[in-house]
């Protein structure tokens, strides 16, 4: 079982407390998410774990996830820029060959935002 | 990072709110309660983690016999196919606790923190020093499931090649020690040593690496020196990894 889908779940659980905690109960249309291209997270496995987990909520069924990638982008103190490791061959500074001191980006895994349709109120 | 003025679509903004929380928001709050936990106890916890067959177990029997009367230790074992390898560390003297049915691909902050409680059930957590959490074997998943534990250990064996920290960079940049085991096959392969430690470090730069056999004990002394200054609680790690 790829833990993708234990971050569904997770995911699920904080939209349904936060969609608990709202005065008017509308259903959820879009779910936007930022998943760091330096985590162990696959895109494709969460969108097809969301598409199964989200049939067993009311508040979620017509809900789409929106995923947004973040570079994976690494800084080098010696050279004062930023570098984009080229993943799964090096991971130092292209220009002094410096290992990888410190990360920018990549590293997030982020409920952004919800959206739900102006007329949808249902209680 | 990405604050109310981004937006994914175009045209006017759909009625929304910005959220803005971790997706592991719950699993690093139980975490924080197990740190919590261990702490008031005065127990240090260490996550073994590597891919499948890295050695996990052995280097724990080797450290167990090693440390036997010196230091009170536990096992939390979640990466147990069978009650035999609990067994095998029981032999030691030490309480096992198993916390998976061998199915899941990583431990997490729930099911630790259960670990905990089985432990408890015995006696209070303060009549251990030490605390091994032995995860699931596997080289990406653990990486992101924080459990509360104060020091990641990543193990790889000579068997598996040089490149691992470059394909699974993840796991070695989270942890805080590597240990490369099997040592005493390194007669047997074409494998450069300097070469996996120095790609260990381009991920990773400053952190400790030993290189030790479990089946022959060399290169153990100097593991069980640090251990010695874990347990000590020197350079106490956050709860989440900060990469």
């Amino acid at each position: 079982m790829p833990h993708e889908v234990d971050m569904t779940r997770a995911l699920i659980l904080s939209l349904r407390d936060w969609h608990a905690g709202q005065s008017k109960s509308r259903p959820i249309r879009r779910v936007l998410l930022l998943v760091g291209q330096f985590t162990g997270v696959e895109p494709d496995l969460l969108r097809s774990a969301f598409a199964r987990q989200k049939l067993d909520t009311a508040f979620l069924r017509e809900a789409e996830l929106v995923i947004r990638e973040s570079p994976f982008v690494a800084h080098c103190r010696g050279c004062n820029q930023d570098y984009q490791p080229d993943i799964g061959l090096r991971y130092a500074c292209p220009t002094c060959g410096a290992a990888m001191d410190e990360i920018r980006s990549g590293r997030e895994l982020k409920i952004e935002r919800v959206e739900w349709a102006d007329d949808d109120v249902t209680g | 990072m990405c604050g109310p003025g981004s937006d994914h679509s175009h045209g006017p903004t759909p009625a929304g709110a910005d959220l803005n929380v971790d997706l592991l928001e719950e699993n690093n709050d139980t975490a924080q309660h197990n740190r919590l936990r261990l702490d008031l106890a005065g127990v240090r916890c260490i996550n073994l983690m590597s891919g499948p067959g890295a050695g996990k177990t052995s280097l724990l029997e080797r450290t167990l016999a090693a440390i036997q009367g010196r230091m009170q230790t536990a096992v939390v074992e979640g990466d147990m196919t069978t009650e035999l390898d609990a067994e095998r560390l029981r032999a030691y003297g030490v309480p096992v606790v198993a916390i998976t049915t061998g199915r899941a691909c990583h431990l997490d902050a729930d099911l630790m923190a259960n670990g905990l409680t089985q432990l408890e059930q015995a006696g209070s957590l303060e009549r251990f020093d030490l605390l091994f959490v032995e995860n699931v074997g596997n080289l990406v998943c653990p990486a992101e499931f924080a459990l509360g534990e104060h020091t990641r250990v990543a193990l790889v064996a000579v068997t598996e090649g040089e490149d691992k920290p470059l394909k699974y960079p993840l796991m070695f940049r989270c942890a805080d020690c590597v240990v490369v085991t099997k040592l005493d096959l390194l007669p047997y392969l074409r494998f450069d040593l300097p070469h996996l430690i120095a790609h260990i470090h381009q991920v990773n730069p400053h952190i400790p690496v030993f290189a030790l056999s479990a089946e022959t004990g060399e290169g153990m002394e100097p593991w069980l020196e640090w251990l010695q200054t874990e347990v000590a609680g020197i350079g106490t790690q956050p709860v989440v990894a900060t990469l």
